[in-house]
């Protein structure tokens, strides 16, 4: 797939040698014994489109699918005017996975593995809108118990924690600040770290589902989170202790990437960029779930509109979370982690046995030995699946990028008919080019470093 | 394994909303089955539609919606297919030719104030001849916190929705995307191109009719077929 | 008269190992990272895993300064010219390394949208299997990556290897006709 190169039509011209009296876009071509030699120098776009009146130069770069800074592979097609950007396009789809489709065809618990992979950076999230998806048309939401709500929120709130690292980092990375990439992945590694003591990986677990979570906390969980607690709150003092009234960074972002509510209205923007507007608009106050309604916490707003408001937000947001995970962990009781209702519960815990692999012995024991019925609910659930009644349903979380929801379609069987994933990124997106035009190039990198956009998300 | 039963029909109702039929517990046939599964054969119906009236908010959001675009110049019944309630959520199936106005009413009414559109999906139904592709449309509220779905059905041969682009921009590249994936002609939209496939390719992945595109799996001495095409439950 | 025309012998293998060490010294990686294997790259090059220590943690977004491909993520239909492009521009002596399941077999995704392994598309020196691979699974892929350039023959010992390769490879079974050795 070219982006830039003019069509070759060298094919055609040797067999018609009436081109050589129009105008040939292969400068210098002469004839030899061999045939005719062209010197290639390359296309001009004025061949393809004529440029409109008046305008004289017409520079189309292309900030091509491999970049260093485009966050991704997110293809960025500017039209300049000197160092001035006069039109910004986003080329997407380079990364388009069919997760969808996919998903189709696999049951309802195999889906939290597709799922978790779409935005990448926050698996937690697009488990947790799947999940809240399928319980919503099995009407089982009230019967997940309440320990498996706690585990959801905390995971959900250190995964916010983890994304907005990656955003801080990334985004300073694509702006200089390469001390703030090793920050924020330094920090990172220690939530990735609770992460692996609790689902066994570091990334795309696929922990959260239907019904609860995949296993319990570990005993010695909750004592290992309340250490990290204190050390990401001083973690991260570094980081704003080297962004935060930086000139060099407020001279990149303030005033760059303008966004206002009225432009976030009409494209329909929602997460951070809506909060830089002032609008305190946030899922879990205004339409809670999983238990949001019984914690403390307050909604970052900023009124600047632009970049540097977005990044002070990402900030406090940080903060927050951290707080809502030591109000999570002082919640937390003994109990069940999985519904009751052994006709959807997913039938194991995770566990290492001796021999290292993962069977957990006292489950074996107990469909060998103990319950017919637990066997056969074993076999049914992982074979066959449970089954959702038909009808569709939409469910929404507040993902760190916006909202995040899940269209499901059951048609009455063990696959989903149909699942469609509203991302934040892929609307957010279409603010580039509000943003950009009529800035440097230099902010279009800061304009789409503050939209966070994950491109496995935004293709899915 | 209790197999959803087909759910009585409320009062009043005079079709259920029968969008297929599964034949057999099974995806695949011939692979040697004793145990009768394959051979059952059940038809496939989405929640009936409700009756007014609702209950709750329901019925508030019903009389504004129906009264703004009375105000402007169509009969709720003309625009209204019929509405569905499950799980807490409400979904106006709207016939295509009012979409614009209805999509206005729902910006522009104080009381309605659906700001945010989340976006446009499709579904394809391959059964339900002449409304083969529905458009699922979200709206959200902020001022109000409430959210409502709209969906638009069109037959496969004629698959033209216009678009509201105009009314809500954010809609852009998720029309595209249904575009896209299933193939539904967005009338009026500024530049409907694929967004999500290279630019030249054929067919629209997302439909029940095109294949998964796998390829089969060898390992020594085994092959195992790609997930469209193994032997699984429905 | 350059490193390859050397005459074949003791020469050759001491010029080999110099080329070789001097060659896996400080592999430049080119950033491809396209999906969730690209965060572990990133966090392979962050301060708890360091890849600074082998010299590779300039990753050079210019392909045309950079020795080594990592393709870390899934590779779609409309990805896959712009990876070949990439590799085009490369100049040799380059080596690919297909990072994560995607990139070496396509993954959980059996589908229309991603190309089912990268060595579709180029020539593949390793494979690291993982979804993500953890950062220490990458490095040991660059390891084993290292060894193998340690060992590159040149010149004639090159043309001799690809002689010996090439009549094991005519005769060898296809990996379908290998039976009974599932595990």
């Amino acid at each position: 797939m070219s982006t830039e190169n003019v069509s070759y039509t060298s094919a055609e011209a040797e067999f018609d040698d009436s081109i050589d009296d129009e105008f040939d876009p292969y400068s210098g071509s002469y004839d030899t014994t061999e045939g005719r030699v062209y010197t290639v120098s390359g296309g001009d776009w004025d061949t393809i489109s004529a440029a409109p009146e008046g305008e004289k130069d017409r520079i189309v770069v292309n900030m091509g699918p491999q970049h260093p800074s485009t966050h991704g592979v997110l293809r960025l097609i500017l039209e300049i005017d000197g160092e001035t950007v006069t039109e910004a396009r986003c080329g997407i789809g380079y990364l388009h996975t069919g997760i969808e489709k996919n998903m189709e065809f696999r049951s309802f618990v195999q889906g939290v593995t597709y799922v978790t992979r779409m935005d990448y950076l926050t698996p937690m999230f697009n488990e947790t809108a799947y999940c809240l998806a399928v319980e919503k048309a099995l009407d089982v939401t009230e019967q997940v118990p309440e320990r498996a709500s706690v585990i959801r929120v905390m995971m959900m709130e250190l995964n916010r924690i983890a994304s907005h690292l990656v955003a801080l980092a990334t985004g300073g990375m694509e702006l200089g600040a390469l001390t703030a990439m090793e920050f924020g992945f330094r920090e990172r590694e220690l939530v990735l770290d609770i992460f692996e003591m609790v689902s066994g990986l570091r990334m795309n677990h696929a922990y959260i589902r239907p019904g609860g979570v995949a296993q319990d906390l570990p005993e010695d969980g909750v004592q290992k989170i309340r250490e990290t607690v204190p050390l990401l709150r001083k973690r991260l003092k570094d980081t704003v202790d080297l962004l935060v009234d930086n000139s060099i960074w407020m001279g990149r972002t303030v005033g760059v990437g303008y966004l206002d509510l009225t432009g976030c209205m009409a494209l329909g923007i929602t997460g951070p960029i809506l909060r830089a507007t002032g609008l305190p608009h946030d899922l879990r106050k205004s339409q809670p779930y999983c238990g949001y309604e019984n914690y403390e916490f307050e909604v970052c707003t900023e009124t600047t509109n632009d970049v540097y408001g977005r990044f002070l937000i990402r900030i406090r947001e940080m903060e927050q979370s951290l707080r809502i995970v030591e109000q999570c962990l002082d919640r937390i009781k003994p109990g069940p982690v999985m519904i009751e209702d052994k006709k959807i519960a997913w039938p194991a815990q995770l566990s290492i046995g001796s021999d290292g692999q993962g069977n957990s012995p006292e489950h074996i024991k107990e469909i060998m030995s103990e319950s017919m019925e637990a066997l056969i609910h074993h076999f049914k659930l992982v074979t066959e699946g449970f089954r959702v009644p038909a009808g569709q349903v939409y469910s929404a979380v507040e993902s760190p990028k916006g909202e995040l929801g899940c269209q499901l379609v059951s048609s009455g069987g063990t696959r989903p008919y149909r699942v469609h994933f509203r991302e934040p990124s892929f609307n957010n997106l279409q603010s580039v080019a509000v943003m950009s035009e009529g800035s440097m190039i230099a902010d279009v990198i800061a304009a789409v470093a503050s939209i966070d956009p994950v491109m496995g998300g935004v293709d899915r | 394994m209790s197999e959803p039963s087909v759910p009585a029909v409320p009062e009043g109702v005079r079709e259920l909303d029968v969008i297929g039929v599964r034949h057999g517990a099974f995806g695949a046939s011939g692979s040697g089955d004793t145990s009768g599964f394959g051979g059952l054969v059940e038809p496939i119906v989405l929640p009936a539609p409700a009756i007014r009236p609702f209950g709750g908010w329901y019925d508030e959001i019903t009389d504004e919606i129906e009264l703004s675009i009375a105000d402007r110049g169509v009969p709720a019944t003309d625009a209204i297919e019929k509405v569905v309630i499950w799980r807490d959520e409400i979904t106006y199936h709207v016939r295509r030719e009012h979409l614009l106005n209805f999509a206005t009413a729902l910006r522009d009414e104080p009381g309605l104030r659906f700001e945010i559109c989340l976006g446009v999906s499709g579904v394809h139904y391959p059964h339900e001849t002449g409304r083969e592709f529905h458009a699922v449309y979200l709206f959200l509220s902020i001022t109000h916190n409430c959210r409502i779905r709209v969906e638009v059905s069109v037959p496969e041969d004629d698959a033209h929705i216009p678009s509201i682009v105009a009314v809500y921009p954010m809609n852009d590249w998720h029309e595209r995307e249904t575009w896209d994936m299933f193939g539904i002609i967005f009338d009026g939209h500024p530049a409907l191109t694929r967004i999500l496939m290279p630019d030249d390719w054929p067919g629209h992945p997302q439909r029940k009719d095109y294949p998964l595109g796998g390829i089969p799996v060898e390992y020594k001495g085994g092959t195992i077929p790609p997930p469209d095409q193994r032997r699984s439950y429905h | 008269m350059g490193l390859e025309e050397l005459p074949g012998g003791v020469l050759l293998t001491t010029v080999e190992k110099v080329a070789g060490y001097a060659r896996k010294g400080s592999l430049w990686p080119a950033t491809f990272g396209l999906a969730c294997c690209a965060i572990e790259m990133m966090a392979a090059g962050g301060p708890r895993f360091d890849i600074a220590r082998y010299g590779m943690e300039v990753f050079r977004a210019s392909p045309r300064q950079a020795d080594l491909m990592i393709v870390a993520g899934r590779v779609s239909q409309k990805m896959a010219p712009v990876l070949r492009q990439i590799y085009d521009q490369m100049p040799g002596p380059k080596w690919v390394i297909a990072m994560g399941v995607c990139a070496s077999s396509g993954g959980m995704f059996n589908n229309y949208a991603i190309v089912q392994g990268v060595d579709h598309v180029v020539p593949v020196d390793i494979y690291l299997p993982g979804c993500p691979p953890r950062p220490e699974m990458l490095f040991d892929a660059i390891l084993k990556l290292h060894q193998q350039i340690q060992d590159t023959k040149l010149g004639s010992h090159r043309r001799e290897e690809i002689r010996e390769l090439e009549a094991v490879a005519l005769t060898a079974p296809t990996t379908l006709e290998l039976k009974g050795l599932m595990r």
